[in-house]
C-alpha cells in the first residue's frame, strides 16, 4: 500500500529549474548533453589534425597548434566526453536499477556537475584566450615547467583539477549510494552488473584521483611558486610526474573502459533474451581488473630506464589483466550463444564492442612485452591500440547503451533506419582509420609529429585515414539527426520496449520525478524479468502518485560558481598577480558562503 | 513502512549514509596522504643544499604538538559520549576542548613553520623543504577544516539549533578528526622519527 503525502510539486520548466536540479535524471541529462557537445568539440580536434596529416608537408596547422589539438583532443575526450558520459548512465541508470528514488546526495551530485561544467569551461576559455595548452593530455614533466611552457598549461593543469574533483565527488556518491540504498531484498549478487560495474569503477575514480590532484598542485607549485618538485636544476625528478601521472593513468582507462563494458553487459542479455552468463564471475573478473589496474602503471615507462626487475614485473602484471578481460569476452560470447539475439542498432554496437574491443585488447597485449614496446613507444601502433580500445570499446559501448536506455530516457524510440546508417558509417569509418594507424607504427611513423616527409612510405595509409575521419564525422553527424528528428516525432517509447530484465524498465518512460510510487521488494536477481514470467507478479505502477522528492537547492551551483573562480583565479594569478588574488579570494568567499547556506537548508531525502 | 521523510531511514547497510560517506572520503584521503608521503620518501634526503631533516627538525617540541592532537581525539570521544546521552553542556565544554586542541597544534605548526624558514628553510629551498611544507601543511590544512567544524558545531549546539541527528553529525565529525589524528601518527614517524632510521 503506498502511502501518499500531499506535496505542491516544484517547478519542472525553466532555466531556474535545471539550475537548482537536485534530480538524478536531470543531472543525468546536464551530463549527457555536455558530454556530447564536448565530444563535437574534441571531434573537431581531430578532424584538424587528420586535416593537416592528409598529405605530406601540409602547411593547414602549424607545429605549436597541431601540440594544442592533440592536448586538448585527448583531454576533451577523455574528461570531457567519455567521463562525463559515463557519468550520465551512473546518474540516470543505477537510481533506477537499484529500486531507489535518487542518489545518497542529491545536492553533492548537483555540485559535482557544476563543478565537472566549471573544468570544461575553464580548459577551452584557453580557446577565447589564445592561450592553448600543448603539452600532451599527459603533460610530461619538465615540459610543463616555466621554461619550456606558458599560460596554455595554466588551463590544463586547472581545468583538469576541476574535473577532477568532479569525479570525485561523484565517485563518494554512488559509492555510497549502491552500499546504502537498494530496494529491500536486492542483495549484492541480485544488483545488475551495469551498477556492479558503476561501484567498481567509482573505486578505481575514489583511489586514482588524490593521486593526480597531488602531482597537479606540485606542478602548479612549481609554476606558481617556484619549487622544484619536477625541476631537475632543483633538485627534483621529472621520473615522479610520470609515476604519478600513471598511477591515476592507468586506473584512469580503467574508468573509461569498464562501464561501456556494464552497458554492454545489459544490452546483450536482454537482446539474446538470456541472463548473463556467468553473472558472478563477471563481478569477480571486473572487480578483479580494477584492483590489477593499479599495479601496472609502469607499462607506460617501459622505455624509461626503470631496471630489469621492475620492467619484468611491471610486464609480468600486464599480462595478466588480460586473464579476467577474456573471462568477461567469453561470458558475452556465451550470452548471445543459445539466445534468440535481435539484432537492432544497440545490439550491433554491443556486438561491435566485443569485435573492436579485442582487436584492441590484442595489440595492448602485444606492448605489454617490454622489448616489442621498445619498438611501439611512440608510435602509430599504440595510437591504434588506444583507439581500438577506446573507440572501438568504450564509445561503442556508449552509443549501445544510448540507443538502448533512450526510449527509457525520453520516451521515444531513435529510428533504427538511421540508426543502421549511422552505425555503418561509424564502423567502416573508425576502421579505416585506425586500423592503417597499426601499419604506421610498424613502418615508423612517431605519435605526435604535425607533418611527414614524402617517401616514407606513410602518404597513402595517411590519406586514407584522413578519409575515414571524416566518414566518422558523417557517422556522428547521422546520430544528431537521429537524435533530434526522434525527439521531435520517433515512435513513443512504452515501459518496456525491450522486454527487458531489470526495474528500470518496469516503471514508465519517462520516469515520473520520484522514480518508483512504491519501492520494489526484490526476489532475484532480473527481478524484473522474474515477476514478468517466473512469479508473474509483476503490475505496472499507477500512473500518478504523490510522492515527496527532495527540494531543489540554489547552493550546489553557488559552491560550484565559488570554486570555479578560485580555478580561474589560479590561472589569472600566472600573468597578473593582483587580479587573480582577488578572483581567489572572491570565489573563497562565495565558497564559503555557500557551504554555509548548504549545511543549514533544511533539506530533506 | 512511510514513504515519506524522517529522520530514520532505511538504509541497505544500516548505517547513516552521511556517516558512510564519510568513510568513503577517509579512503580517498588516505591516497592523497599517500601521495604526499611517497614525494616526501623520496625527496627528504636529496636536498641539493640544506638545511636537511636531520639539522632542523625539532622532536621534542613536535611531541607537545603531537600530545596536544592526540588528546583532543580522547577530548572529541567525550563529546560523543555527552551528545550521545543527551548532555548538551557537556558535549559543548569537550567539543571546544577539541576545538582549542587542534588551534594549539596549529599554533605549533605555525611556530614550527616560522623558525624553519629563520633557520633557512622555506617552501623553495630544495626538494626536502617543498615536500616537508606541502605535506605537513595539507595536513594542517585538514586540521584547520577540522577546528572550523567543530567550532561550527559548538556554536549551534549554543545557540539550540544541534538537535536533530545531533549524535550522528558528531559521531561523522569525530570520524573525520580521528582520521586527520592518525594522519599525523603517520606523518609524524616518517617525517620526524625517520630521521634516524
Amino acid at each position: 500500500m503506498t502511502e501518499a503525502v500531499l506535496h505542491p510539486p516544484h517547478p519542472q520548466t525553466g532555466l531556474w529549474s535545471w539550475l537548482t536540479t537536485v534530480d538524478h535524471k536531470r543531472i543525468g541529462l546536464l551530463y549527457g548533453w555536455s558530454a556530447f557537445l564536448f565530444m563535437l568539440v574534441g571531434g573537431l580536434e581531430a578532424l584538424a589534425m587528420r586535416t593537416q596529416l592528409i598529405v605530406p608537408n601540409n602547411t593547414f596547422l602549424q607545429a605549436d597548434t597541431f601540440n594544442a589539438m592533440f592536448t586538448l583532443h585527448g583531454t576533451t575526450m577523455i574528461f570531457l566526453f567519455v567521463m562525463p558520459m559515463n557519468a550520465a548512465f551512473f546518474n540516470f541508470i543505477v537510481p533506477l536499477q537499484i529500486g531507489a528514488r535518487d542518489v545518497a546526495f542529491p545536492r553533492l551530485n548537483a555540485f559535482s556537475y557544476w563543478i565537472f561544467l566549471a573544468g570544461g569551461l575553464l580548459l577551452n576559455s584557453s580557446f577565447v584566450v589564445g592561450a592553448l595548452p600543448a603539452v600532451g593530455w599527459f603533460a610530461y614533466a619538465n615540459l610543463t615547467s616555466n621554461a619550456y611552457s606558458g599560460l596554455g598549461t595554466e588551463f590544463w593543469v586547472l581545468g583538469v583539477q576541476l574535473l577532477g574533483l568532479a569525479s570525485l565527488v561523484a565517485a563518494i556518491n554512488f559509492i555510497a549510494t549502491i552500499f546504502n540504498m537498494r530496494a529491500p531484498g536486492m542483495t549484492p549478487m541480485r544488483m545488475p552488473l551495469f551498477t556492479w560495474i558503476t561501484l567498481i569503477t567509482n573505486f578505481l575514480l575514489l583511489l586514482a584521483l588524490p593521486v593526480i590532484t597531488v602531482a597537479l598542485v606540485q606542478v602548479m607549485f612549481d609554476r606558481h611558486f617556484g619549487t622544484s618538485f619536477f625541476d631537475p636544476n632543483g633538485g627534483g625528478s621529472v621520473m615522479l610526474w610520470q609515476h604519478l601521472f600513471w598511477v591515476f593513468g592507468h586506473p584512469e582507462v580503467y574508468i573509461l573502459i569498464l562501464p561501456p563494458m556494464g552497458m554492454v553487459s545489459e544490452i546483450l542479455p536482454t537482446m539474446s533474451r538470456k541472463p548473463l552468463f556467468g553473472f558472478s564471475s563477471m563481478v569477480y573478473a571486473s572487480a578483479a581488473i580494477g584492483f590489477l589496474g593499479f599495479t601496472v602503471w609502469a607499462h607506460h615507462m617501459f622505455t624509461t630506464g626503470l631496471g630489469t626487475w621492475t620492467t619484468a614485473l611491471f610486464s609480468g602484471a600486464t599480462m595478466l589483466i588480460a586473464i579476467p578481460t577474456g573471462v568477461k569476452i567469453f561470458n558475452w560470447i556465451f550470452t548471445i550463444v543459445g539466445g534468440r539475439f535481435r539484432i537492432n542498432t544497440a545490439s550491433m554496437f554491443a556486438v561491435g564492442f566485443l569485435a573492436l574491443f579485442t582487436i584492441g585488447g590484442l595489440s595492448g597485449i602485444m606492448h605489454a612485452s617490454p622489448p616489442i614496446d621498445g619498438h611501439h613507444q611512440d608510435s602509430y601502433f599504440v595510437v591504434a591500440h588506444f583507439h581500438y580500445v577506446l573507440f572501438g570499446g568504450s564509445v561503442f559501448g556508449i552509443f549501445g547503451g544510448l540507443y538502448y536506455w533512450f526510449p527509457k530516457v525520453f520516451g521515444r524510440m531513435l529510428s533504427e533506419r538511421i540508426g543502421r546508417v549511422h552505425f555503418w558509417l561509424v564502423f567502416v569509418g573508425m576502421n579505416l582509420t585506425f586500423f592503417p594507424m597499426h601499419f604506421l607504427g610498424v613502418d615508423g611513423m612517431p605519435r605526435r609529429i604535425y607533418t611527414y616527409p614524402t617517401g616514407m612510405g606513410w602518404d597513402t595509409w595517411n590519406f586514407w585515414i584522413t578519409i575515414g575521419a571524416y566518414l566518422t564525422g558523417i557517422g556522428i553527424l547521422a546520430f544528431m539527426y537521429n537524435v533530434w528528428s526522434s525527439l521531435r516525432s520517433g515512435e513513443k517509447a512504452p515501459a518496456d520496449p525491450w522486454d527487458g530484465r531489470t526495474l528500470e524498465w518496469s516503471i514508465a518512460s519517462p520516469p515520473p520525478v520520484y522514480n518508483f510510487a512504491k519501492l520494489p521488494q526484490v526476489e532475484a536477481r532480473d527481478d524484473f524479468w522474474h515477476k514478468k514470467y517466473e512469479t508473474k507478479t509483476f503490475r505496472p505502477e499507477p500512473e500518478h502518485a504523490d510522492v515527496h522528492v527532495p527540494n531543489p537547492s540554489p547552493w550546489p551551483l553557488a559552491t560550484g560558481v565559488g570554486v570555479g573562480l578560485m580555478a580561474s583565479g589560479l590561472v589569472v594569478s600566472y600573468v597578473h598577480m593582483a587580479a587573480g588574488m582577488a578572483v581567489i579570494a572572491i570565489g573563497v568567499a562565495i565558497v564559503l558562503l555557500g557551504a554555509f547556506f548548504w549545511s543549514f537548508e533544511p533539506f530533506e531525502m | 513502512m512511510s514513504q515519506a521523510a524522517h529522520t530514520e531511514h532505511h538504509t541497505s547497510l544500516g548505517v547513516d549514509s552521511r556517516k558512510l560517506g564519510m568513510w568513503i572520503l577517509i579512503a580517498s584521503e588516505c591516497l592523497l596522504f599517500a601521495s604526499l608521503i611517497v614525494t616526501y620518501l623520496i625527496y627528504s634526503r636529496k636536498g641539493l643544499s640544506g638545511p636537511h631533516p636531520q639539522e632542523i627538525l625539532n622532536i621534542p617540541v613536535t611531541t607537545i604538538s603531537t600530545f596536544v592532537l592526540l588528546m583532543s581525539s580522547f577530548s572529541i570521544v567525550l563529546a560523543l559520549a555527552a551528545i550521545q546521552r543527551g548532555d548538551r553542556k557537556g558535549f559543548e565544554k569537550w567539543i571546544l576542548t577539541t576545538a582549542l586542541g587542534g588551534l594549539t597544534f596549529l599554533g605549533f605548526q605555525v611556530f614550527e613553520f616560522t623558525e624553519f624558514v629563520q633557520h633557512g628553510l622555506g617552501l623553495t629551498t630544495n626538494v626536502f623543504g617543498s615536500s616537508f611544507f606541502l605535506l605537513t601543511g595539507t595536513h594542517g590544512t585538514h586540521v584547520a577544516v577540522g577546528v572550523l567544524w567543530l567550532l561550527a558545531l559548538y556554536f549551534t549546539s549554543r545557540n539550540g539549533g544541534l538537535v536533530k541527528d545531533a549524535a550522528l553529525k558528531v559521531d561523522t565529525m569525530a570520524l573525520y578528526w580521528h582520521f586527520v589524528d592518525v594522519i599525523w601518527i603517520v606523518i609524524f614517524t616518517v617525517v620526524y622519527l625517520f630521521v634516524y632510521v
